[in-house]
């Protein structure tokens, strides 16, 4: 079911069209990534879940639903320019934040300590927030966005601004907000984090969603029957020629040979590989499937070229 | 706790546990009052330095009428004025050349010195001099007892300013009292407004850009927000005003005991007989501290103090919705001016129509501003120490509240969509289109 969808949304801003007709559908329980270059509606599109700015045409549906103006207590929202007060205290701004989103003096104040506990920033409770070095600004404001636990978290660039260590238990607190049961979205251009953390995507360019569905599944379908395969190397070299297959390159590296090569015929991988086995002992046989990193770059070029 | 009350709240405690904060309101009963009781206390320090005056006379006629004071000590010199001249001798203040009868030549005398010559010697010389003159003329009019004849016919004169109240009783006024006290009251109620107007705008402003209305609005609904925001700033105002209050009064106290009590103040007078010395005591002068007194007990503080209360909230509501508007509505501090442009000129207009009102409290200048929302919070400042009537006051401050809550109806339309909006600098137009949105 989906926790979050959004249906033909269009937004215009003066002279420029920013969202067109968008749809993305987010499953309950799942991490969302919504991926695209700079500029391509991404945070707008967020924005319009917040209720932070209100579609031209389109709806969003919450929870089965309209989305409703009582909805957005129950979505965590981290803009992607950061919203906290820089000459106030961090613990006295955090716990004003905790009882504004409706947890009791006594209940913020204790879930803040374990937060803060946590991300290692207890001793920062009484330092004013421009004292905090940008990683550590990035933690307080984490703790802020999911303190009273809502069903629904939106994290906008989520990973800038932090170093790889960061990062890392970034990745792991969203993994295990799913682990609790929530949904999650988060925009982005690291596609690593993508690959690692991501259920489904959907990636916009030029305010249009050109591409969406499960991770695995679009790695799949934007395969090129690409196979790495070892074996020792042969004394006259790899040598078979096959209408079945092509081979894109190999190298020798003290013993082994390492090959990439194609698959050219319509035939299951058990019957490439057996093709192969018949001419050497087979080290490793593995399908490639591109990296996120490289549909995003072909996705976004590609559809950059055929609209210039 | 409501949302509204955990953001005023906030907002309030924020303000008045800042260090500067808590430095102006202890810092400034002290200026105040010092402003007050310093020149009194300055005149009675005695310059311990005494001055040596020589006196060239050349009718042997006017130096022995000079007697030696605490700060001057008078010498008889034979030398001329060429020896003084250029003499280097530092122990010299001062230089009296009399060449000729005063009487008959009243340029013949000349002060010199290296120095400014100060106020006092110029008095004492005068007085001095002028006395003897004036006994010498009349001394030439050969008539017997001159002296007593006149005397006698000297009158002092001052109007007595009286005003009826209700069921004509009396009561001592003083157009100048009411009006510095209106003065003082204007120029605040202006200062207090405009400063915690802004500190609203500039609030709204930092929550925007700094995108933390963002966090908040999925929280808050928007009106609670800049009420919040509003009503917590003008609390902190609030506050000052009565420590302030307090203070002063305490302190004005305090300074009344150590000056000896007030109206039958012996260190006043000797305060303003030190400013006129060698002079005959000029008793009206005395008099008129004492009446200064009167008259400040007969003004209604309490009163002046619960309107200037009123009017300070109602003024602060329109202003400080207005500025909070603004502050939703443009991205950055330098787009503030093309919108406050309109409102300070409100504000301007208010304090001059103020501060010309005070030669004409009933005229139709103060009578039609100080009913003008707009500008009553500030011009009827200036007429409450006259006595306003009471059904001017109920009717302008009726007028200033319901005009302000359709103020921050309409400003809270504007910061509903402003505080989200960015990019583009916005126009009035605009501005007007938002109020319109559902």
């Amino acid at each position: 079911m989906n926790f979050i969808e959004t249906e033909d949304v269009v937004k215009q801003f003066s002279g420029h069209l920013a969202l067109n007709k968008v749809s993305i559908q987010v499953p309950k329980g799942q991490i969302f990534g919504l991926l695209g270059p700079n500029g391509a509606g991404k945070t707008t599109l967020i924005r319009i879940i917040n209720r932070i700015t209100a579609p031209d045409s389109g709806i969003v549906r919450f929870d089965g639903r309209l989305l409703q103006p009582g909805d957005i207590y129950r979505i965590g929202y981290m803009p992607e320019e950061r919203g906290l007060y820089k000459k106030i205290k961090v613990g006295e701004q955090a716990l004003y934040f905790a009882q504004l989103k409706g947890l009791s003096r006594a209940v913020a104040r204790e879930r803040l300590k374990y937060w803060f506990e946590k991300f290692g920033i207890g001793s920062w409770w009484n330092r004013k927030l421009e004292e905090l070095s940008k990683g550590m600004q990035q933690k307080v404001q984490f703790i802020i966005t999911v303190i009273h636990e809502p069903g629904l978290l939106i994290f906008d660039e989520p990973f800038s601004g932090f170093d790889p260590i960061n990062a890392d238990l970034l990745k792991k607190e969203i993994l295990e907000l799913k682990d609790t049961g929530k949904t999650v979205i988060f925009s982005t251009h690291n596609m690593s984090s993508v690959e690692e953390i991501c259920d489904e995507i959907a990636l916009i360019n030029r305010s249009e969603v050109v591409l969406s569905g499960e991770v695995q599944e679009i790695r799949k379908r934007y395969k090129t029957n690409t196979f790495t395969l070892t074996i020792p190397t042969p004394e006259n070299g790899f040598d078979v020629t096959s209408d079945k297959f092509k081979v894109l390159d190999e190298k020798d590296q003290s013993g082994t040979m390492k090959l990439h090569i194609r698959k050219v015929q319509e035939i299951s991988n058990s019957d490439l590989l057996t093709e192969l086995a018949k001419s050497y002992e087979i080290l490793s046989f593995t399908e490639e499937f591109p990296s996120m990193n490289e549909i995003f770059i072909n996705t976004v070029s590609g559809t950059n070229s055929t609209q210039v | 706790m409501s949302k509204i009350g955990i953001i005023i709240k906030s907002e309030y405690t924020r303000r008045v546990t800042k260090k500067s904060f808590i430095f102006l309101t202890i810092l400034m009963p002290f200026l105040m009052v010092g402003m007050m009781f310093v020149p009194i206390w300055l005149s009675t320090i005695k310059s311990s330095e005494v001055r040596t005056v020589a006196i060239i006379d050349a009718t042997r006629k006017y130096a022995p009428l000079f007697q030696n004071t605490e700060n001057y000590r008078f010498i008889n010199s034979d030398k001329s004025l060429d020896d003084y001249r250029n003499s280097t001798d530092k122990e010299l203040f001062a230089l009296l050349n009399i060449t000729g009868d005063l009487l008959q030549n009243p340029n013949a005398a000349t002060l010199y010195s290296q120095k400014q010559i100060p106020q006092d010697l110029n008095y004492l010389v005068n007085q001095t001099i002028g006395e003897t003159l004036e006994e010498e003329k009349l001394a030439t009019f050969n008539i017997p007892n001159i002296k007593e004849i006149i005397a006698e016919s000297k009158i002092n004169f001052s109007v007595q300013t009286i005003k009826w109240e209700e069921g004509g009783k009396e009561a001592a006024s003083s157009t100048k009292v009411a009006s510095i006290i209106g003065f003082a009251l204007t120029i605040f109620i202006f200062v207090f407004i405009m400063i915690y107007g802004s500190m609203v705008m500039s609030s709204v402003l930092e929550e925007k850009t700094n995108r933390i209305v963002e966090i908040m609005i999925s929280s808050v609904r928007p009106f609670d927000l800049m009420m919040g925001k509003i009503i917590g700033i003008a609390l902190v105002g609030l506050t000052q005003l009565f420590l302030w209050g307090i203070m002063v009064t305490f302190l004005v106290m305090v300074g009344g005991i150590a000056f000896g009590g007030g109206i039958d103040s012996s260190a006043l007078q000797q305060g303003m007989a030190m400013q006129n010395p060698g002079a005959n005591m000029d008793f009206n002068q005395v008099q008129g501290v004492s009446e200064i007194f009167q008259i400040l007990s007969s003004i209604d503080f309490v009163e002046i103090g619960v309107f200037f209360v009123i009017y300070f909230i109602g003024g602060y509501l329109l202003y400080a919705s207005l500025f909070a508007a603004i502050g939703s509505a443009v991205n950055q501090q330098e787009d503030t001016q093309q919108f406050m442009a309109p409102i300070s000129t409100f504000m301007m207009f208010a304090y001059m129509a103020g501060l010309a009102s005070v030669n004409n409290p009933d005229g139709p200048l103060a009578f039609w501003c100080s009913l003008f929302p707009f500008t009553s919070p500030i011009v009827m400042m200036m007429r409450l120490p006259f006595d306003v009537p009471l059904w001017e006051k109920l009717l302008s401050a009726v007028l200033l509240y319901v005009t302000a809550i359709g103020i921050v109806w309409l400003s809270a339309k504007i910061y509903r969509v402003g505080i989200l909006m960015y990019g583009k600098k916005p126009s009035f137009k605009e501005m007007i289109k938002w109020i319109r949105y559902k």
